[in-house]
């Protein structure tokens, strides 16, 4: 993969100066601080329970935080209401709720309809479009309790994309599901970042995040470290992040993360 | 068969008794949706039992037994959200302190009332043939309030139960349309009351809706099944209890579990004899 042009650093997208959060009073991340610029896309990688997920909930404002600030375009987190989407972990949605492909896709744009407003035909017109970007716009009546892993993945991607968001959230979009499902998220990925917007999205897998993102975000309940990959990726802060799990074989760097 | 079927009619407290089932079914059917797919069955049960002490007091003040009701059950259903909401113990731990807690309180006020025997068999099994006139007005009007709020706030409660991170991204007040589900199963119960009584009220809330949600797939379709199901169980079973010479309640809750158990047998793609056929 060609190196990409250097992202200018200003005006960033997203800002994080010192963030801390954590639940009951017990802290659960700390000493985040990092840039995002326009476009950019950064993979978040640690071990199970490094704090991934906690700081998708911080930044949509589901967690508040201990210290530290969170701007978007320069200003605090929950002064633009719809420019944050997130694809959740697919464990985390109700796959028996009696909702079908189109319905969910259509919640996308609520954040346009607000709490009483009927869809419009731009809004029709949006969905139809988002199906189509992702390949399932032959299951728009299926009930989301019939569809594949996969499937059930791309409805969410879509329903993202019909927020038109500036920044994209993806909770471990790569795990468990098929190669096509795979290709289809980076796809996405790439027309996202021509369109300006930054995307986070949390992996185990190291090499992709080496080879396909611009910057790594690397957690272990604090910040080990941020930039290009090459410089976040070194085997010091690996061996930071993931402790004992990490083993040197033959100058490759091993890491088990299949137990937690 | 016109005059078996026209026979019972000919009863004013029979077409009010009719009138108000079918409602009662109607509402509860409605807002029994959320609680089969938001899993508070539980909390339905409890709020039931927890207007005791509201009706227990309003006895013995004088006051209106309803209106003891519908404040107890709104009490308690935001006592409980906001227990659960600090994160301290899990909901349905504090459903079961709080439940047990109001009807303890209302039995202790019961026991020491010995002429209360009488109107607490209304309240635990209902008497639908006892409805009045001004019943009918206050079913009408509780349950309309329900159902149009259910209709109009449909976008945020569908968000709220199907996925709440949305709305926190969209910055909606999860909490407050929490809360009011809470409120809207108060008054669903409170106004079930002189139909089916506390003890049956939560069967009304999910067995109809759990039957709808074998058959449909999108959530207004499941509503109307369930509201379907809910008001032909009502006529049924009032006729059952006519004829049959059985307690009312309790024959609209059996045909309710007729329907039910056919779904599970018969729903297709997902019933028990779909499953041997493929």
């Amino acid at each position: 993969m060609a190196t990409r042009e250097m992202i200018p650093a200003e005006p960033a997208r997203l800002e994080l100066e010192d963030v801390s959060t954590g639940y009951n009073g017990r802290s659960a991340l700390s000493g985040v601080s990092f840039q995002a610029a326009h476009g950019s896309q950064v993979a978040i990688v640690g071990p199970n329970g490094a704090g991934k997920s906690t700081l998708f909930k911080v930044l949509v404002g589901l967690l508040p935080l201990r210290s530290g600030r969170i701007l978007i375009h320069g200003r605090p987190l929950g002064q633009h209401k719809d420019c944050v989407a997130y694809v959740p972990q697919r464990e985390e949605v109700d796959w028996r709720f009696p909702v079908t492909v189109a319905d969910v896709v259509m919640m996308g744009r609520y954040n346009r309809q607000g709490w009483f407003g009927r869809p419009s035909a731009a809004d029709r017109m949006a969905v139809a479009r988002c199906l189509e970007q992702l390949g399932i716009a032959n299951l728009a009546g299926r009930s989301i309790a019939e569809l594949s892993g996969g499937q059930q993945q791309r409805v969410f991607l879509a329903r993202a994309l019909a927020q038109e968001p500036h920044i994209l959230l993806l909770d471990e979009p790569f795990t468990g599901v098929d190669a096509t499902t795979q290709e289809a998220t980076l796809a996405l990925l790439d027309a996202l970042r021509d369109q300006g917007v930054t995307t986070l999205v949390s992996t185990h897998d190291l090499s992709l995040a080496a080879q396909r993102f611009d910057r790594v975000l690397l957690l272990n309940r604090e910040m080990i470290a941020f930039g290009p990959p090459a410089e976040a990726l070194s085997v010091e802060n690996i061996r930071r992040a993931f402790g004992g799990r990490v083993l040197l074989v033959n100058g490759a760097v091993v890491v088990d993360d299949c137990c937690r | 068969m016109i005059n078996w079927l026209l026979e019972p009619l000919s009863y004013g407290f029979m077409q009010r008794g009719l009138l108000a089932s079918v409602m009662v079914g109607v509402v509860c059917a409605v807002i029994g949706s959320y609680v089969v797919l938001r899993g508070m069955a539980f909390l339905g049960d409890a709020l039931a039992h927890a207007i005791l002490p509201g009706v227990a007091l309003a006895y013995l003040l004088g006051g209106n037994l309803t209106l003891g009701a519908l404040v107890a059950a709104i009490v308690v259903a935001l006592l409980i959200g906001l227990f659960s909401r600090q994160g301290a113990v899990r909901e349905d731990t504090a459903i079961g302190i709080l439940f047990a807690a109001a009807l303890s309180l209302g039995v202790a006020m019961i026991s020491s009332v010995r002429t209360f025997a009488v109107d607490l068999s209304h309240i635990l099994f209902g008497n639908v043939l006892g409805v009045s006139a001004s019943d009918l007005w206050l079913v009408g009007g509780l349950g309309a309030v329900v159902i149009m709020a259910v209709i109009v706030f449909y976008k945020p409660l569908l968000v709220i139960s199907f996925d709440p991170v949305l709305a926190a991204t969209l910055r909606w007040p999860a909490e407050l349309f929490r809360n009011l589900l809470l409120v809207l199963l108060a008054l669903t119960i409170v106004v079930s009351l002189q139909t089916v009584g506390v003890g049956l009220v939560a069967a009304m809330l999910v067995t109809p809706a759990a039957t709808a949600n074998l058959l449909a797939k999108r959530l207004p379709v499941m509503m109307a099944l369930a509201a379907l199901f809910g008001a032909l169980s009502a006529v049924i079973g009032l006729y059952l209890s006519y004829y049959a010479n059985i307690a009312s309640g309790a024959a609209v809750v059996l045909v309710c579990t007729g329907f039910f158990l056919a779904a599970m047998l018969g729903a297709p793609g997902r019933g028990w004899l779909w499953r041997l056929v493929r």
